[in-house]
């Protein structure tokens, strides 16, 4: 009587472990393309750039880099510039986060409906995303111009009482007129993500709501608001990434702006490593890039884990 | 289970694969450097420039049939991103056999090992026929020699000076400073124009060193002291260059200028826009044919220290990893004939860089149409610091006189970029490794 189970059980383990060991073998094979790419193209220059950062490596030099320890980020420290961009990026990242978040959700709600021709508008606030933002900077600094389009329409819907500025010369709007533009660029792709997400709620839950005479704003707080938890913290983070890298529109605008008004972090990266040839500078500021975009990614994911 | 286990050995072969062939990619072959045997190849910035891009096809040409042992291989770049695919090539260890370089930065790649000293002796042309500021040398050995060189020089209408009561200078007598105030503010009253001084405000990169150092330099000040390349304080931020600064600034704030003129400064003189144009002299000939004989071609402004202008253009060299130097030597010494630095300054628009060459082209001789040009070049020009520094201390400039144009203090800006230019000094030991 003892023994019968143990006959039974020997059998079953071999055959699950057999079919276990092949099975995340499989899986291991299937992950290891991916998994090399991401070390060689993610992890290994990370890994570079947290060494470069201790040399004193140039992009053009006769001799091999040499360590120097932390004087790179002692002159970093001392330099007004990387503060400014310092501020710049986080005043970009804290308007446009909201900004183009919220405006994404208040489009997706209105292309949402079942109304012939929506495909069209969905269509139409998608264009600006695909096309390059390089395109769309050169395009905009000549919207910005002081006798551009923008000051143009400005005008003329004011009759003529107010003029505009040199948007892209003046330190106090500059940074601003980027806003606007970035917003403009990539409120189209959000808005897609909302719309996935709202596309999720069962319709049941409207129908309830509508049932037990729920108004829009109710409908919107209780129902839409609650069911798009996991589209929220998608948008967030996506959108707090790409806004803490900032850098095609300045390259391509302003180069730092008047009075470096729009420096950012990558931006001062890119100069100095690049155009300046101070590569282990530069790898000192992504280095500092790095450990704060970390940050604030670690708080937003405690801010919005789930709480159960 | 058989099936399950070959579509793993398959995926399997596949990743290894796919590994490998990053693997391969990565290492890369170190074995041609510029050259597979005697083909050369030839790197110049000239893509999209077809006149100049003729001309350096013609020589190949030439050298390719003149003789059976070498062959030249021609691969040209857009001009803004030449600098950075040598850089990335260099990185690479896979630099052309022949290169041409941007005068200024040739002390820069002769110090980060990119250029080899050549030696052109016995050639057609020989080297101090040259105008000095074309030829390349660093530490007192030649890398690089250049065709022709350019000037700059104002550019205005006789009509519209005559009207205004502005005086055409000479070069016996430039114009003055307060002369130069004077004549923008009378421009500017006439009415006719929004802004009467172009400048190029509008463009970026080397532009801006090239362009309007000259004046900082005419004021007296300069970028770095001359005397042994090793500070910028006190010259870049000296009283002098804080004058040129607040100068500078003067033309925007008073309307003169545009803090940032329109993407093409030359078309837009030649519309009319503006009335005098600070421009190099490689609009000269389409300035001339726009306007004929109401052109007027205007020496720099003294503003005490005489007048000044930039020097030193692109030139041709040798990388230090070439496998085929006596190649590429053959063809540097065989493009050094008379015949081609006419060719190049005919064909660009640009000055010379021998006397034999320019009395061959009827506007560069004496009593020609550009002649007083050549007299610039010879006269005025000041070369670009000639250390290996210089891109650092070209992007810092560029940075100070945008922040100055854009109301910075002078004083503040200028102090700015001494020091981050004395800092750079300092980290990298002086250039002399």
């Amino acid at each position: 009587m003892l023994a019968a189970p143990e006959r039974l059980r020997p059998v079953r383990r071999t055959r699950t472990t057999n079919a276990r060991r092949r099975e995340s073998f499989t899986a291991f094979g299937m992950a290891t393309p991916a998994v090399v790419l991401l070390i060689v193209f993610l992890v290994v220059p990370v890994a570079l750039a947290f060494t470069l950062a201790f040399t004193d490596a140039r992009l053009v030099s006769p001799t091999p880099a040499r360590f120097v320890g932390l004087r790179n980020f002692t002159l970093l420290f001392q330099d007004p510039t990387f503060y400014k961009s310092l501020r710049n990026t986080a005043y970009f990242a804290a308007v446009v986060v909201p900004l183009q978040a919220g405006l994404a959700l208040v489009l997706a709600l209105l292309v949402n409906a079942k109304v012939r021709g929506v495909n069209f508008f969905r269509t139409v606030y998608f264009l600006p995303v695909v096309t390059s933002m390089v395109v769309v900077s050169l395009l905009w600094t000549f919207l910005y111009r002081e006798d551009g389009l923008v000051n143009h329409v400005l005008s003329a819907l004011t009759f003529g009482h107010v003029q505009g500025p040199d948007w892209l010369g003046d330190p106090a709007t500059a940074m601003p007129a980027i806003i606007l533009m970035s917003v403009w660029q990539g409120v189209g792709f959000h808005m897609i993500i909302w719309l996935a997400g709202l596309q999720t709620i069962p319709a049941e839950l409207y129908e309830a709501a509508d049932l037990d005479g729920a108004t829009r704003r109710h409908r919107f707080l209780h129902v839409t608001w609650p069911g798009l938890r996991a589209t929220r913290t998608f948008v967030l983070v996506t959108i707090t990434i790409a806004a803490l890298s900032l850098f095609t529109q300045i390259r391509v605008m302003t180069q730092g702006g008047p009075l470096d008004s729009t420096t950012t972090v990558v931006y001062q990266a890119v100069h100095s490593g690049y155009d300046q040839q101070q590569t282990a500078y530069a790898a000192a500021v992504s280095l500092i890039f790095f450990v704060l975009v970390l940050s604030v990614s670690l708080v937003q994911r405690f801010l919005t884990r789930e709480k159960d | 289970m058989l099936f399950r286990t070959r579509r793993l050995a398959a995926a399997s072969v596949a990743v290894t694969a796919a590994t490998a062939l990053v693997a391969g990619c990565t290492s890369g072959s170190a074995s041609t450097s510029g050259a597979s045997g005697d083909t050369l190849t030839l790197w110049t910035h000239n893509a999209g420039n077809s006149v100049e891009l003729d001309v350096v096809k013609k020589i190949i040409k030439d050298f390719n049939g003149s003789q059976d042992k070498y062959k030249v291989k021609l691969q040209a770049f857009p001009q803004s991103d030449y600098n950075n695919s040598v850089v990335a090539a260099a990185s690479a260890r896979k630099l052309p056999c022949l290169l041409d370089v941007d005068g200024p930065n040739v002390a820069n790649w002769a110090w980060g090992g990119y250029l080899d000293p050549i030696d052109v002796a016995g050639s057609e042309v020989p080297v101090l026929s040259q105008l000095a500021s074309t030829v390349g040398r660093y530490n007192d050995k030649l890398y690089a020699f250049g065709f022709y060189d350019v000037s700059l020089a104002y550019f205005a209408r006789k009509s519209v000076l005559n009207a205004n009561g502005v005086r055409v200078p000479t070069m016996d007598k430039p114009w003055t400073k307060d002369e130069f105030n004077a004549a923008l503010a009378k421009l500017k009253k006439s009415g006719k124009f929004e802004y009467p001084l172009e400048m190029g405000t509008g463009g970026t990169g080397e532009w801006w060193s090239y362009g309007y150092s000259p004046q900082l330099q005419s004021f007296g000040g300069d970028l770095i002291d001359r005397g042994d390349y090793k500070t910028a304080s006190g010259t870049l931020d000296g009283e002098n260059a804080v004058e040129w600064a607040t100068w500078f600034h003067s033309l925007v704030a008073k309307g003169y200028m545009a803090k940032k003129s329109g993407a093409d400064p030359n078309k837009d003189f030649l519309a009319g826009k503006s009335a005098i144009q600070w421009d190099g002299s490689w609009n000269a000939a389409k300035n001339a044919e726009k306007l004929g004989d109401d052109l007027a071609i205007i020496p720099p402004v003294d503003f005490g220290d005489g007048p000044k202008i930039g020097g030193a253009s692109w030139q041709w060299g040798m990388s230090s990893t070439c496998s085929n130097k006596a190649g590429a030597q053959a063809w540097l010494k065989f493009s050094r004939q008379t015949k081609y630095f006419v060719d190049y300054a005919k064909a660009t628009s640009t000055i010379p860089a021998t006397e034999a060459a320019a009395q061959q082209i009827a506007d560069y001789q004496p009593g020609g149409k550009f002649d007083v040009l050549v007299d610039f070049a010879r006269k005025y020009a000041m070369v670009r610091p000639a250390t290996p520094a210089y891109p650092y201390i070209s992007t810092e400039f560029e940075k100070a006189s945008k922040d100055i144009l854009a109301g910075a203090d002078p004083k503040d800006a200028l102090g700015r970029a001494a020091k981050s230019i004395d800092n750079n000094l300092k980290t990298n030991n002086y250039y002399s490794d």
